[in-house]
């Protein structure tokens, strides 16, 4: 028997999942609170009792952990060109499964400094200038983050011909500086692993500490990254399988949560149709984005605000006070969960919409534009509209009766035809919410790794 | 090494999609030791003053071959100015405008734009790098 125990240290819940690597199956899920604050392995503890109760006490080979305890890991993204190297900086933080909290573009002033300050990040990334190019700005940012009065790692990732300068200026106060290749090297060139791994490096080094999660060490082997890069990793794997064993092609991850609601998606995005151009930045293949407004609870004001209550009344064909009722009752209470049919309704409706529009957000567009020689299209963005597969995965969803129902907000919508959204995809439900960790099994178990999420990864 | 090398903008402007003389220019700034940083067709203004923000471009350089050039070329001077970029080299040329216009006209009125020079159609690549090489002082 070779068991490995996969834990994630939500901000939340401690869940943890127990596989058998040899016959490949989940022995058990379970879940504690998260103790952060006081001791991690309490919460820990408790959640090995409860799987220990349905399982028997289990021996592990291994034990991984990821986490996004604490907040998750806070960053501020820097560039100069606030649509090319501040965007390839913000998408490089997602990549690597960061919180962001702030993206600067052009010169620092004293009052972003501030506000920079006041985030509190734990990681700033610092970018601007392809290779060759603008030097100026890069270097003043970094001058400029040096009275920023607080020890903050930064990672400097921009134009190559002052990296060294610009690391000089920093390091005269900030202890953890560290160098990686430019997030863009050429303009409209996206280079973001490099800057991810770093962030990655970064993290594990310093926050893991930070957090008091490294208390977990005894017990955990190895805190391998923060949650959402393990869920990003998983999709990854899904989507393209490995030598040995294939995956399941282009694919897009929805993720809805209490504060907010991620979209991946596994997809070069290239155009579909014919004459078409496209413009803007090269999206990454495997792309994450999160949407700070669209969440069930902490942010159910915010998205109500976002989409308009008219869009969540159409949907749930109930009366605006219903919705507004409901939200409030959820504000207060986080825990609460929906007692009777129009609770229930507005509670899908939330949910279908909190998809709807983080697609859109996550997605390309396709203008048309009229020349003489007829009409020619121009995409910006991904084009998602032939992928067959959308996973369901997250609380919200995992646990609904009707998952299916809030996932169709992912599709394509006569009323929204700019939108590259998936045309008729199937539905998929990460029915034992495994997707984070078999991010982390994958790093060591690839092909054991795309099998499992094959297995329980399921249409309901 | 290529970073020492001088970087230009290049691109068609507006909804305009011809794209051969874009290809030509492209090859012709290249083998005359120009860093090209070729935006390809259907560029908007911003996308001009974006990528040599980024590049530390010296010059942009915009065809526009479909009749609709002064449209489309109009303010990219000022946009310029507003992005710090007031000193960049502006350089137009292509079909600029509809029907048989007398080209002084035409050239007067994108230098009144702001444009530093204007080519008229069938000017060969080679005048626009002697020209591109005297104004840097290259």
């Amino acid at each position: 028997m070779k068991n490995i125990l996969l834990i994630d240290f939500g901000s939340t819940y401690t869940k943890i999942t127990a596989v058998d690597i040899e016959k490949e199956i989940v022995l058990g899920t379970a879940r504690g609170i998260t103790t952060v604050e006081t001791d991690i392995m309490e919460g820990l503890n408790q959640a090995l009792g409860e799987l220990f109760s349905k399982t028997g006490k289990l021996e592990f080979i291994k034990v991984l952990g990821c986490s996004s305890a604490a907040g998750g890991l806070k960053m501020v993204a820097v560039g100069l060109v606030p649509e090319l190297t501040a965007e390839a900086a913000k998408r490089a933080a997602l990549g690597a499964g960061a919180k962001i909290m702030g993206v600067y573009g052009n010169e620092l002033n004293e009052y972003e400094i501030k506000e920079i300050a006041d985030l509190n990040p734990e990681i700033i990334l610092l970018a601007g200038g392809t290779d060759g190019g603008n030097k100026e700005v890069i270097l003043h940012n970094a001058r400029m983050l040096t009275t920023l009065g607080k020890d903050i790692p930064v990672i400097v990732a921009g134009n190559k011909s002052v990296a060294p300068q610009v690391v000089r200026i920093l390091s005269e106060s900030m202890t953890e500086v560290v160098h990686t290749e430019n997030v863009m090297p050429k303009l409209n060139e996206l280079n973001i692993e490099p800057a991810r791994e770093t962030i990655r490096g970064v993290f594990l080094r310093r926050i893991v500490e930070a957090k008091g999660l490294n208390r977990a060490n005894q017990f955990v082997d190895r805190m391998v990254m923060p949650t959402p890069a393990a869920v990003l990793k998983a999709a990854e794997l899904l989507g393209k399988g490995t030598q040995y064993e294939s995956g399941l092609g282009d694919l897009m991850v929805i993720d809805i949560g209490g504060a907010t609601t991620d979209v991946y998606s596994i997809a070069k995005g290239d155009p579909t149709k014919n004459n078409v151009a496209l413009r803007g930045l090269p999206e990454p293949f495997a792309k994450r984005t999160v949407e700070g407004d669209l969440g069930m609870r902490y942010s159910a004001t915010a998205l109500v605000r976002a989409a308009s209550v008219k869009r969540i009344t159409d949907y749930a064909e109930v009366s605006e006070d219903d919705v507004e009722a409901y939200v409030k009752k959820v504000e207060e209470n986080i825990e609460y969960l929906p007692q009777n049919d129009v609770e229930r309704k507005v509670e899908i409706a939330m949910g279908r919409v909190c998809t709807c529009l983080a697609v859109e957000r996550h997605v390309g567009q396709l203008e048309t534009v009229f020349t003489l020689a007829g009409s020619a299209y121009v995409q910006k963005g991904k084009d998602l509209s032939e992928v067959q597969t959308v996973v369901g995965t997250g609380g919200v969803i995992v646990h609904h009766e009707q998952p299916n129902e809030i996932l169709k907000g992912a599709t394509y919508s006569e009323s929204t035809p700019t939108m590259l959204k998936p045309g008729c995809p199937k539905f998929l439900i990460d029915e034992d919410y495994i997707m984070a960790s078999m991010g982390l099994l994958g790093e060591e178990y690839p092909d054991i790794a795309v099998r499992m999420m094959k297995k329980y990864i399921v249409r309901r | 090494m290529e970073n020492s090398k001088v970087k230009v903008v290049l691109g068609v402007i507006g909804a305009d999609c011809h794209a051969v003389g874009n290809k030509i220019l492209n090859y012709a700034l290249n083998a005359a030791g120009f860093e090209v940083i070729n935006l390809g067709v259907l560029v908007p203004q911003e996308e001009f003053v974006n990528a040599a923000i980024e590049t530390d471009a010296k010059a942009i350089l915009v065809a526009s071959l479909y009749g609709h050039g002064e449209i489309d070329c109009r303010g990219l001077k000022d946009r310029c100015r507003e992005a710090g970029l007031g000193d960049i080299l502006l350089y137009v040329g292509g079909n600029l405008v509809v029907g048989k216009t007398d080209f002084t006209e035409v050239h007067n009125k994108f230098i009144e734009m702001g444009y530093d020079r204007v080519y008229e159609p069938g000017i060969l690549p080679d005048q626009v790098v002697i020209d591109l090489k005297n104004d840097l002082g290259l």
